[in-house]
């Protein structure tokens, strides 16, 4: 498949050789070697803190290597800012959409290089082309509104769209489809095989593996900053691929199953519960929503994007305000509602945008997790040390979170061991029911197991939990009971044998007067609706 | 083998910037004292010493207030307005005693503090323009008080506060300097100070930790009011006279560039006390020092700005690590 011809290989349009990197005497990077060649989708895997994101850093001009060099298209490179690997025809799609959110979707596409007539902005010309390319894109909206006020789905395909308009002859995508939906994947698939088929490079990052075996045709898989396989992706076994990324035998994977719940934990499903919601309303989001949680007991949250899993539990720690509803606790109803109260009756909420609403980036890894046990810790407003840096040593050991020391900056953590931070925040404070929104959403296979093991172990020590997860495999292997929600409205409860796929996916699809499931997931104005109801979250509640 | 050299120098640059970005205001600082020393050796003199600390000490009180809220991300304006106010009521009530009247302006401070606090915690105003609002009306308030002329200031005690000293050093420095102890203990080892920085870092997820965000905001604007109050008694008791049209003007000014020479980052989540300090001697040296050297006052501004200009872009939060 390869041609023979003169060194280097000419088909390998990027070439990372022997690439070092380092932070403050931590190695990032050892010896990295990468070569991507032309027209082909290569995977790029491994667990957080494997080296991947400082490896797309470093190809992209963020960072500048300390030892080893670049090659690209037949030429050593070295890019002093992403700018300059850009206009080299290298394209990057962050995790994080790195648009302009104010201004028009049209715009935003045609940032700085806009169509011009008279030396002004010909806008009417912007506008259609922008419409016909995104329409390839999958996304049929009104060009002329602002960025912000589409789902992060279309939002990314604007990105990924910018992206390839750009004469790119490599295009990075990170973690592409971790806000998309399957509908919207599918989209992603078809552009990314059309931009193999014009000869462009894709260097394809995710978690998620059946990505991988989807579209991509090698992989390269890094560990402790060091590449350690690169091959063909296919016939190269999944069990081994995750082996490869743990460093462990592929047995003792096959034995702990894909997830690390435990399959035969007796959930309790008697007594008082824990947590009783009652007839939550919020305006336009939740209708009538009720649940219960009861001590030692993982109650999954069903449901698609939209349907108002996040704003559930938003609604019961009283970081959204109700129109109407009671919560007890306990058998205690809470009369404030804030997260604070919540807090101090024992129902504490892990946030799903763990960036704007968990870490406190520029305080250290002891300050983050102390944050919300500060009145437990002090005496007269005077923090104790003594007890804070017991209760910090605590959980960074008990939750192997890997940081330099307690003095480090949660923001320089990587994303599973920033989870596993915010995750001691609140178990310092000995709660009673735990709101978990996405618990392993954008963390590496090993950090996901250990957050997964760690809600089994909080379950069988009495902790009532609720888990959402757009994971279909997470929720039902870590869940006793899952609440299906649609639309706002409680659609159904699976208990016991029932908790399985199928029946979840029947439960979502059983709404008669609404559409059908597999087009809840099209990228127009639905789904916008759903995300914009998402999107409000985001703005601070009194 | 230059893409070594290359790296190498880079990586020394960001070090550099990043030195200079902790200490650089102290450094700053020590060498201005030896350029001033060395132009003339009469600079350390006790005497030339005392009145630059007795300038120094309410700019600097003002400054730790000021430093608190742009620790959360904020900005208070009021504060020379407030200075004002304290400067007009004070000779009001000095017939009860010092103590009622100094109590009376405190209170003044915290109230005006507290209604600039309230709006930013609670009506949601953005600090520039909840703390605007305020500087015009509670100076225009001060000169209603005051009957817009200046009045001379003759209790005994009052004079004391501003101008006696105690082991050679200004009693307004003492005091200023206690309250810097005093706010770095807060910021370091307080719930209120490890609060008020989260807040300022990451206001959504501060809220969610269940931290009261809004009485956080609101007593960081009402401590910033009482120290300018504080301030304002200072400056009426060492010039004799309440002049509440001139004294305080541009303080707030002032106040906002101690803290930001001194390293305090204007996005908030960090706080620098000591910086702060260091911030505030160095403006009031660089002044004396082109002051005492027959420097017109127009190039003395100039310069200032361009210190401001430097410090910024010190402090400035690098992208890459």
């Amino acid at each position: 498949m390869v041609q023979q011809a003169p060194v280097p290989v000419p088909d390998s349009v990027l070439e990372v050789a022997g690439v070092d990197k380092s932070f403050a005497g931590v190695h990032a990077l050892i010896g990295v070697h990468f070569t991507l060649r032309q027209g082909e989708v290569h995977a790029l895997i491994g667990e957080n803190g494997a080296g991947k994101s400082t490896l797309i850093k470093v190809m992209t001009g963020v960072y500048r290597p300390d030892a080893g060099r670049i090659r690209f298209a037949g030429r050593d490179r070295e890019f002093r800012n992403p700018l300059e690997a850009q206009a080299a025809g290298i394209s990057t799609i962050y995790q994080e959409v790195n648009l302009v959110p104010l201004m028009s979707v049209a715009r935003n596409l045609y940032l700085g290089r806009e169509p011009r007539r008279l030396g002004l902005v010909d806008v009417r010309r912007m506008n259609r082309d922008a419409a016909a390319e995104l329409r390839r894109f999958g996304v049929d909206t009104d060009v002329t509104r602002p960025l912000r006020t589409l789902g992060l789905g279309a939002q990314q395909m604007v990105a990924l769209a910018r992206a390839v308009q750009v004469d790119a002859r490599v295009v990075i995508m990170d973690e592409p489809t971790s806000s998309l939906e399957p509908r919207e994947v599918d989209t992603l698939f078809e552009v990314i095989r059309r931009l193999k088929d014009h000869g462009i490079a894709v260097v394809y990052v995710s978690h998620r593996l059946d990505e991988l075996y989807a579209v991509c045709d090698r992989v390269t898989v890094m560990r402790d900053g060091a590449v350690v396989h690169t091959g063909e992706i296919a016939g190269l076994e999944r069990l081994k691929l995750i082996s490869l990324m743990l460093g462990r035998e592929p047995a003792t994977v096959r034995e702990e199953g894909a997830t690390a719940f435990d399959a035969d934990r007796d959930a309790a499903t008697e007594g008082r519960p824990a947590l009783r919601a009652t007839q939550l309303n919020v305006r336009h989001r939740l209708h009538g929503v009720s649940l219960d949680i009861r001590p030692g007991e993982v109650v999954g949250l069903g449901g698609l994007l939209g349907a108002g899993r996040s704003e559930t539990a938003k609604a019961i720690i009283g970081a959204l305000a109700a129109d109407g509803g009671s919560v007890e606790v306990d058998g205690t109803v809470l009369r404030r509602r804030s997260p604070a109260a919540a807090m101090r009756a024992g129902v504490v909420m892990l946030a799903e945008d763990r960036k704007a609403e968990g870490i406190i980036p520029s305080l250290s890894v002891r300050e983050n997790i102390a944050l919300a046990a500060l009145p437990r810790l002090s005496r007269a407003g005077l923090v104790s040390q003594a007890k804070q840096d017991e209760l910090v040593r605590f959980f960074m050991d008990r939750l192997r979170i890997k940081a330099s020391g307690p003095d480090q900056r949660v923001g320089d953590l990587s994303g599973g061991n920033q989870q596993k931070v915010l995750l001691a925040r609140w178990l310092c404070l000995q709660p009673k029911v735990l709101l978990l929104d996405e618990p392993t959403r954008g963390i590496d296979v090993g950090a996901k197991a250990e957050v997964q093991a760690l809600i089994n172990e909080l379950a069988g020590d009495g902790l009532g939990v609720l888990l959402i997860s757009s994971e279909l495999e997470e929720l039902i292997e870590g869940s006793d009971r899952v609440v299906v929600l649609k639309d706002g409205r409680v659609v159904g409860e699976l208990a016991g044998d029932q908790v399985s796929e199928d029946a979840l996916l029947g439960a979502l699809a059983q709404d008669g007067q609404d559409r059908q499931v597999g087009q809840v997931g099209q990228v127009g104005q639905d789904r916008q609706v759903g995300q914009d109801r998402q999107d409000h979250d985001k703005e601070p509640q009194s | 083998m230059t893409t070594l050299a290359w790296t190498g120098a880079i990586r020394d640059r960001d070090r550099l910037l990043r030195l200079l970005q902790e200490y650089g205001v102290y450094a700053a600082l020590a060498v201005l004292f030896l350029v001033a020393v060395a132009l003339d050796g009469s600079f350390v003199s006790s005497g030339n010493v005392r009145i630059q600390l007795f300038q120094v000490a309410p700019t600097l009180l003002v400054a730790l207030g000021m430093a608190l809220v742009i620790g959360t991300e904020g900005i208070d304006l009021s504060v020379g307005a407030v200075v004002a106010l304290a400067a007009a009521v004070v000779p009001l009530y000095l017939g009860y005693g010092l103590a009622p009247a100094l109590l009376l302006a405190l209170l003044l401070g915290a109230a005006t503090g507290a209604v600039g606090g309230a709006m930013v915690a609670f009506a949601r105003v953005q600090p520039i323009v909840a703390t605007l609002s305020l500087m015009i009306g509670v100076r225009g308030l001060a000169e209603i008080v005051n009957g817009n002329s200046a009045k001379p200031v003759t209790d005994a005690a009052l004079l004391g506060l501003g101008s006696d000293s105690f082991s050679g050093v200004p009693l307004m420095a003492w005091i200023a300097a206690l309250c810097a102890l005093v706010v770095g203990f807060v910021v370091r080892r307080t719930t209120f100070g490890r609060r008020l920085v989260a807040i300022g870092d990451n206001r959504q997820a501060s809220r969610l930790a269940g931290l009261p965000v809004r009485r956080v905001l609101l007593t960081v604007y009402v401590v910033s009011g009482v120290l300018a109050a504080l301030a304002g008694v200072m400056i009426v008791g060492h010039g004799a006279e309440a002049d509440p049209a001139n004294q305080g003007l541009n303080l707030e000014l002032n106040a906002i560039t101690a803290v930001v020479v001194g390293g305090t980052p204007l996005t908030g989540g960090r706080v620098r006390v000591l910086g702060t300090v260091a911030g505030a001697l160095f403006m009031q040296l660089i002044t004396a020092v082109l002051t005492q050297h027959d420097v017109p006052n127009s190039y003395t501004q100039i310069v200032e700005a361009a210190i401001i200009c430097c410090a910024v872009y010190a402090s400035q939060e690098r992208g890459t690590r």
